[in-house]
């Protein structure tokens, strides 16, 4: 199976459904002449020409909402954030106009738009420009939200992403664009919705999404030389959730751990526990113990911003105490 | 108030698409029937929402029934029109049913938006009625992106964009106008300039007066109009929609006119922001009474004809009333409805 990296999965998405369907386009900052601000777009421009593959100003609000326009008689458009902490001035048009026009014109309105683009922290960029967002957007009725961690995933839940009549959220990440993984050459779609088990183990769960994907894993991978072994269940969509494949973790390994890389108070892993509690509240042996970004803006300093993530360390610790072995 | 027409008698209510379709230029009978008919309409509104049966916010459009009226009857019926939370003289003038709006606001099952939308979110698809919209400057991107898809499919449609004058100040405004003067779209942005934004005078909100001056900002083409003359708002929109459909080039259209009724069901027309006198000057110049002095002039008006026109304009409100108190509420099963399609 090829080997490409997660950016050229996502180019490889794009490509292929705006080969598909000419209704697809694909708007925002630096697209175009530039191929991406991260090079997501690469050799777009070149392949479907101007009209389709559109610089736009720096002008979030304004671009989101000629999307959501676009989409209101029948274009399919796909808006790139450069970051989702860009996205906050388009907010307005991502709950107010995408998420809402299907439900208050009765039906009459359906938005097929894909808002994109790399989300939370990555090096070093300090407080604006390091902020995970996924927790604000699963909160709209009428969005969708997915959020890839691997080359796999990425491809295809942005092709789902983009076939799918509703708005849809992908949260993609800048220290995911180089990491490389297995792609099938044939096409294929992951369903928005399901949850991936991506490790098995029998001890306990470690419930995660996007890029902390790989923090979980290398977890497991160290917990594994300890002879802990993990379930690791990547949500991939956040909403809607995965609750049945939640609850069948628990239930096979009673503890569980939430990983996810934003702050704590209203956070994504809040809503897996109240899950939890729900379907397993007689099948947990512990406590759950979420692992989050420590509740600060994030600073610049290398050791502050290493001490405010969610890592591996953390996770680590977080499984030993759902094991009752940090005694 | 006149009893109740029977159905066969208020269908034969023209509506404005049928005549755009055929390609006819509205009379002025037609234009004074539609701007009548959005202020007997609107005259029930606002005693449906004193008995209760219209709930939330209710902002009224009388006194700028010529904006409206005279705006869309310069468009096609393949054009799109998209509007504020003032939304329901030009859903009126767009062509959705007046039975259908009433049952929207009194939030009933057959109301354009199911019941689920209410005054400031009217839409009606088979239209090209694109919506009310309740966030201020809001929707002015979504005119801009309508405008991108009518050049991206190469149409010569046009999308015509309703907002008050309070949202130029307002950074939507601004991106939506820059990226249209950009990429040469064909959108005309129409400011409904009524003087207050809610309760703030023009000139305690906006550094400049003349704010068709803001598309200078972006070299592009703008006119002040004298918004109680439906015959002009009706001119300057049809110059906008030729630079639209043959040049791709957007317009900015400030549109001066004045609201007699408070910003909502909720305040008073006059009396803290506003005086008076101030209100009852501007109703010298009540676009309802331009025309007919118009009409009057060119021996086109009968006291005769225009009271039996108005009589049968009232059957059709009262018969909206009774259409919409007739529906049922929304089933509860319709809760969950139309968050996805699936």
């Amino acid at each position: 199976m090829p080997v490409v990296t997660y950016r050229d999965a996502l180019n490889q998405a794009l490509q292929e459904e705006m080969q598909r369907d000419d209704r697809v386009f694909l708007m925002g900052e630096e697209v175009g002449v530039y191929q991406g601000a991260y090079k997501v777009s690469k050799g777009l421009l070149q392949e479907f020409g101007e009209m389709r593959v559109v610089d736009t100003p720096i002008t979030e609000l304004g671009f989101a909402g000629v999307g959501v326009g676009a989409a209101m008689v029948g274009l399919r458009p796909i808006i790139e954030f450069m970051t989702w902490n860009f996205a906050l001035l388009a907010m307005d048009q991502v709950v107010n106009s995408a998420a809402k026009m299907l439900y208050m014109s009765g039906g009459q309105f359906n938005i097929p738009i894909v808002f994109r683009g790399p989300n939370g922290a990555a090096l070093q960029l300090s407080a604006q420009h390091s902020q995970a967002w996924e927790s604000w957007l699963a909160h709209i009725p009428g969005l969708k939200v997915v959020a890839p961690g691997t080359p796999y995933d990425a491809k295809g839940l942005l092709k789902s992403a983009v076939r799918d009549d509703n708005p849809v959220i992908v949260l993609e990440g800048e220290m995911l664009y180089n990491t490389k993984g297995e792609v099938p050459a044939e096409e294929y779609l992951i369903p928005i919705g399901k949850a991936a088990l991506k490790r098995e183990g029998e001890h306990c769960s470690i419930i995660t999404h996007g890029k902390m994907i790989l923090v979980a894993l290398q977890a497991a991978d160290q917990l594994t030389k300890e002879g802990i072994r993990v379930d690791v269940l990547d949500l991939l969509s956040l909403r809607p959730m995965d609750v049945e494949a939640i609850t069948a973790s628990v239930r096979k390994t009673n503890r569980a751990v939430v990983l996810e890389e934003g702050w704590e108070i209203g956070g994504i892993g809040a809503q897996v526990v109240d899950y939890i509690q729900r379907e397993c509240f007689d099948d947990l042996d512990a406590p759950i113990v979420r692992v989050h970004q420590v509740d600060v803006p994030m600073p610049y300093a290398k050791n502050l911003e290493r001490a405010a993530k969610p890592d591996v360390p953390k996770t680590i610790a977080a499984v030993k105490k759902v094991m009752y072995l940090d005694q | 108030m006149a009893k109740k027409k029977s159905e066969s008698s208020v269908s034969t209510v023209p509506s404005p698409a049928s005549s755009r379709a055929a390609g006819v230029a509205p009379s002025h009978t037609d234009l004074l029937r539609q701007m009548l008919l959005i202020r007997r309409f609107e005259e029930r509104c606002a005693e449906a929402y004193a008995l209760g049966k219209i709930g939330g916010f209710c902002h009224l459009y009388i006194g700028q029934e010529a904006v409206g009226v005279g705006a869309i009857s310069a468009l096609r019926a393949d054009d799109y029109v998209i509007s504020s939370y003032r939304d329901h003289g030009q859903a009126l003038a767009r062509g959705i049913p007046p039975r259908t709006i009433m049952a929207e606001l009194f939030g009933r099952v057959d109301g354009c938006s199911k019941g689920k939308g209410g005054s400031m979110h009217l839409f009606d698809r088979n239209i090209n009625f694109l919506g009310g919209h309740g966030i201020v400057g809001g929707h002015i991107p979504l005119a801009t992106g309508v405008g991108f898809a009518i050049k991206y499919r190469g149409g010569d449609q046009v999308c015509l964009c309703f907002f008050g004058e309070a949202a130029v100040n307002n950074g939507a405004f601004h991106e939506a106008l820059n990226m249209a003067a950009l990429w040469k779209l064909p959108v005309i942005y129409l400011i409904e300039n009524n003087r207050y934004g809610m309760g703030t005078a023009l000139e305690r909100a906006s550094a400049i007066n003349d704010i068709a001056e803001r598309a200078c900002s972006y070299d592009m083409p703008n006119e002040v109009v004298d918004g109680q003359d439906v015959l002009a708002v009706r001119d300057a929109v049809l110059r906008a929609t030729q630079r639209a459909r043959g040049e791709h080039t957007p317009t900015l259209l400030e549109v001066r006119t004045y609201r007699f009724m408070g910003h909502s069901m909720s305040d008073a027309a006059s009396g803290t922001y506003r005086t008076k006198e101030e209100l009852e000057e501007y109703m010298k110049r009540d676009p309802i009474i331009v025309l007919r002095t118009t009409m009057e002039k060119n021996g086109e008006w009968s006291d005769t004809a225009m009271t039996a026109l108005d009589e049968e304009l009232k059957a059709v409100a009262q018969d909206a009333w009774d259409f919409a108190d007739a529906s049922a509420e929304p089933a509860v099963e319709a809760l969950t409805e139309d968050v996805y399609v699936w």
